[in-house]
């Protein structure tokens, strides 16, 4: 990326922003710097900076970094977006007295955009801490509004809708002064009603707290409240027309944040819900139709997420280019490792245990003791390093304040997809059929003709399949080590029990309202006490109903 | 056949999982043992295995250059996992059979509380490398991390600051055990004393290895949201960190927004999240790998070299961390003050630790305070950057004296300042 600037090539043209009348200091000495930057901007050639502008960028003093920014983005917009850029992006630095831009290989003056050959050794890097990084991202945003392309521009005002400071204002009305377009206006306005909520004129006050009752934005609920702060024995807004305002714009806005807040509340227990169900779908099957208890089904979790890791690891190495969709790739390997293990597990162990419950519950927790050895031996004591794929970090904006991570989104979808495909197995497929023949009565499926124990390791293995695709969805969200297991084996038993054994209804049903029960909880009396009043409940619950939500119906051969 | 070979294949890796612990037993008579007691497994070896890693390399290092008088030292490691209880029981090991002269271990305050009476009761010693909450002295510790005057108090001392974001309203967010606990005891006593009141102040605590961070997060958007500047202040501990992180980034909560300073992650807790989200986000310690001077430059290289010879997971991007510089600080002191007793005795040694002093890897020559047990150390907060690492926003002049007995405790101004019995 060039940094070489020329003023020809930009859309920028120099600010005169309108003076405000009357505001605070801030204002003040803003106003007094553009002063300032114009008349630097006058006796300057090209794009080279004022020296005394760049000097402020590095100095350690916080006001002076953000007053040298703001002379900067008044006297030279266009350059000064460059610098500024990489300012917040942590790649100018400083060496010699001179500021340079360095970006990968590219090396460029700030001052002049003359390129360098390497970056000299005493080179250190600039910083800003929080506060200059508010100032600076808002000044950004300032500059970006003049921008040639609609879709920056947009961004910028909203931007500034939801971290505005007094000292944008000017950019403010200016860009109000131009702009067209509704959306962009709209922002604009929210823009200019947050930068002035401080200003000493009453009148313009009380019209920026009636336009940010129509915000939705969170931080807004801040500002506005803030108006109705007493300092001492008077209150800090000292119109009572303005608090009259705000309190009424603070119930406007406090009813849309119930609104998001129930939804965000619905939204985590869904998403703990649909990672309680993919931990205990596969123990639904085995521990339904086998009536096995296998203690071992955290650790098939755990080979799923392994699979995941080493899935990265290849494509780290081998096809760097789609490291984003190993994540994909990884999801059939993790449903073939797993369901494999577990069909190990069935032959070697549970096979030759049937029927007798205490010792497949023992053998199987030993299986579990050495596959966590296993890994420990492999793989090492720490936790593993996955990193989510770019397109499953961040998050999509449902409602101002109401953030919905796209990794929880995406779990939620492949739990209801498993769900499906696992629902389409049992039902349409012959396999589907011999399984719930031998889940309801063993001795009669043999009797017509249903290979009984092949079925059982097959069955093994899908849940255990299964469970390497929990695994899978797991590695996005928590931690991947040798004990991650652990964590989940309590959990999935008791979707398991609470849902009613060998029902995938009654699993379902049963993690989603643990899930939700979990986190409304959580809301009312935190993490430690919600944990302790869901299992109370659990066994309030099986002392009532031992058979579960649901409890199969026809003729059953016990044992 | 087949069953056979996967019960061979199961033996060996039993076996191969006990060899630490066999090879540990050997003995040699003409070397000085060392006991490392960390956590290799459970939620808390994200922090400790590299505490492990840098005493072995600090032993290390002092053998090829000669041992403690004379002598090799020898390093015996085992893994508590996690486990309180089994802290206890590793360290009676410790002592009791490996007869080592001195131990190097602990993260968490929960399991130096357990292995407490154990070193007591046989007059061990033990160097305590963790930032902890104070309320403790004692006689057979050494603590060489920070008291909550030299890491919690600075750090929200600067978020309340013009530069650190004027705070006005604090969510006090930890995991749920003594450390935490206490420390918020005491930055809620601190609060009040600075005039924040009761309702503006939130504390919140979750389980060891909670993962779901998504009411909390919610929680602390809600309370920012009710006014005033808000700053979080975490005391959350082990590998639920990655979680918090991770589920911060996705939220969108900026550090512009809502500040969150962390006093137990640094860089290696760090390594396993995407930094990108949560740059400007806070950390206090009384060192960061990012410092620059020629003493850290040593340890840093010293340690990556290690991780190369040794081949450590990720060996080419290893970051040294506070508690590590803490553990190689403690290890040098406990040499010379063995080379000043000319002994390994632990009363000897006791003695002969007050008043030593080491050029640290923090940049400033540090001392441990001739009474109260603790090191005089600088203060440092950082900002996270995209790369991990953390840039200093504000720093001590020097080296702080530690008050384990916070004045912010009522009672505390009549505690003694140094250890019963000596």
């Amino acid at each position: 990326m060039s940094h070489v600037v020329d003023l020809a090539d930009t859309h920028l043209s120099p600010a005169v922003p309108p003076a405000g009348c009357g505001f605070r200091l801030v204002m003040k000495r803003t106003l007094r710097l553009l002063c300032c930057g114009l008349v630097i901007l006058v006796g300057s050639a090209r794009a080279a900076m004022p020296p005394a502008a760049l000097s402020g960028l590095v100095a350690d003093d916080s006001d002076e970094k953000i007053a040298a920014i703001q002379a900067l983005a008044s006297a030279e917009p266009e350059s000064a977006l460059i610098v500024l850029e990489a300012l917040a992006k942590n790649l100018l630095m400083l060496a010699g007295g001179q500021l340079l831009i360095v970006e990968g290989e590219s090396v460029t003056d700030a001052a002049t955009g003359v390129k360098l050959a390497h970056v000299p050794d005493d080179a250190e890097a600039v910083t800003v801490n929080n506060r200059v990084r508010r100032e600076l991202e808002s000044t950004l945003a300032g500059l970006r509004l003049f921008a040639p392309d609609a879709a920056v521009r947009l961004e910028a005002a909203k931007e500034l809708a939801s971290g505005a400071e007094p000292a944008s204002l000017p950019w403010i009305e200016r860009a109000l002064a131009q702009a067209k377009d509704p959306a962009e206006r709209a922002q604009l306005e929210l823009a200019r009603a947050r930068a002035s909520l401080g200003s000493e004129d009453a009148k313009v006050r009380l019209s920026a707290v009636k336009t940010l009752a129509g915000s939705a934005d969170p931080s807004v609920r801040a500002l506005v409240a803030g108006r109705l702060v007493m300092d001492g024995e008077r209150y800090v807004e000292a119109d009572a027309a303005v608090r009259a305002a705000a309190a009424d714009a603070l119930r406007q806005i406090d009813r849309r944040f119930m609104l998001g807040d129930s939804l965000a509340r619905v939204f985590s227990g869904v998403s703990l819900g649909s990672i309680l169900l993919l931990a205990a779908l596969g123990l639904a099957i085995t521990y339904g139709v086998m009536g096995v208890i296998n203690m071992a089904h955290g650790e098939l979790l755990m080979v799923g997420a392994y699979t995941t890791y080493l899935t990265q690891g290849w494509f780290r190495a081998h096809l760097p280019d789609y490291v984003d969709f190993y994540v994909l790739a990884a999801i059939p390997l993790a449903f073939l490792a797993a369901a494999l293990v577990g069909a190990i597990i069935e032959r070697l162990v549970i096979r030759h245990l049937y029927g007798r419950t205490l010792e497949t519950l023992l053998a199987s927790w030993g299986v579990s003791l050495i596959l966590i050895q296993a890994v420990r031996v492999v793989f090492g004591p720490q936790n593993m390093e996955l990193s989510n794929p770019a397109w499953m970090s961040g998050g999509v904006e449902l409602m101002p304040g109401l953030v919905l991570p796209w990794n929880r989104i995406v779990i939620v979808l492949f739990a209801l997809i498993v769900l499906a495909g696992i629902s389409a197995v049992m039902i349409r497929t012959r396999l589907g059929l011999y399984i719930r023949a031998v889940t309801q009565n063993r001795a009669m499926a043999g009797c017509v003709g249903v290979p009984t124990r092949r079925i059982d390791t097959l069955a093994f293995a899908i849940g255990a399949g299964i469970a390497g695709l929990g695994g899978v969805a797991l590695s996005q969200i928590g931690n991947v080590g040798p004990d991650m297991g652990q964590g989940y084996i309590v959990d999935s038993f008791l979707v398991v029990v609470v849902g009613g054994v060998g029902q995938l209804a009654g699993a379902v049903l049963a993690a989603l309202g643990l899930g939700i029960a979990t986190k409304f909880l959580e809301g009312v009396a935190g993490a430690v006490v919600a944990k302790i009043l869901v299992l109370i409940f659990i066994i309030l619950f099986i002392q009532k109903r031992p058979q579960g939500l649901f409890a199969l119906k026809g003729r059953f051969v016990e044992n | 056949m087949k069953r056979r070979q996967f019960f061979s294949t199961l033996a060996i890796t039993a076996a191969m999982s006990a060899l630490p612990w066999a090879a540990s037993s050997g003995f040699a008579a003409d070397t000085i043992k060392v006991g490392v007691l960390h956590s290799l497994s459970g939620t808390m070896a994200i922090s400790e295995t590299a505490l492990k890693e840098t005493a072995l390399m600090a032993i290390d290092e002092i053998n090829a250059k000669g041992g403690v008088m004379g002598k090799k030292l020898e390093a015996v490691v085992v893994d508590p996992a996690s486990n309180w209880p089994l802290f206890a029981e590793k360290a009676r090991q410790l002592l009791t059979q490996d007869k080592v002269a001195v131990v190097f271990g602990c993260w968490t305050s929960v399991s130096r509380k357990s292995v407490l009476p154990v070193f007591k009761e046989l007059n061990g010693l033990l160097f305590y490398p963790v930032q902890y909450e104070g309320e403790e002295l004692e006689k057979n510790v050494f603590y060489t991390g920070a008291a909550p005057n030299q890491q919690a108090i600075p750090a929200v001392e600067y978020l309340m600051s013009k530069d650190g974001g004027s705070a006005k309203r604090f969510v006090l967010l930890g995991t749920d055990y003594v450390y935490p606990r206490t420390t918020n005891k005491i930055l809620r006593a601190f609060l009040k004393s600075k005039g924040v009141a009761d309702a503006d102040i939130m504390e919140d605590y979750t389980p060891f290895g909670h993962s779901d961070y998504q009411t909390i997060i919610a929680k602390i958007k809600k309370f920012a949201a009710e006014g005033k500047k808000t700053a979080v202040i975490s005391t959350i501990n082990g590998d639920s960190n990655v979680p918090f992180y991770k589920e911060l980034g996705n939220a969108g909560l900026k550090a512009t927004d809502v500040p969150v300073v962390a006093f137990s992650v640094g860089e290696e807790e760090l390594r396993g999240v995407d930094t990108k989200p949560l740059v400007g986000h806070l950390a206090a310690w009384n060192y960061f790998m990012s410092l620059k001077n020629a003493e850290n430059d040593k340890f840093i290289k010293m340690y990556r070299d290690w991780a190369k010879k040794k081949k450590l997971a990720n060996a080419d991007k290893v970051v040294t961390n506070d508690p590590m510089e803490a553990t190689y600080v403690g290890i040098h002191m406990w040499k010379q003050a063995v080379e000043k007793a000319k002994s390994t005795d632990v009363d000897k040694v006791i003695g002969a630790m007050a008043g030593q002093s080491f050029k640290a890897p923090s940049g400033f020559t540090i001392k441990m305070d001739e009474k109260n047990h603790h090191l005089h150390k600088p203060v440092f907060v950082g900002e996270v950057r995209a790369d991990g690492q953390f840039n200093v926003v504000w720093k001590t002049k020097g080296p702080v004296r530690a008050a384990p007995w916070s004045p912010y405790i009522p009672g505390n101004d009549k505690k003694k300042d140094g250890p019963d019995g000596q």
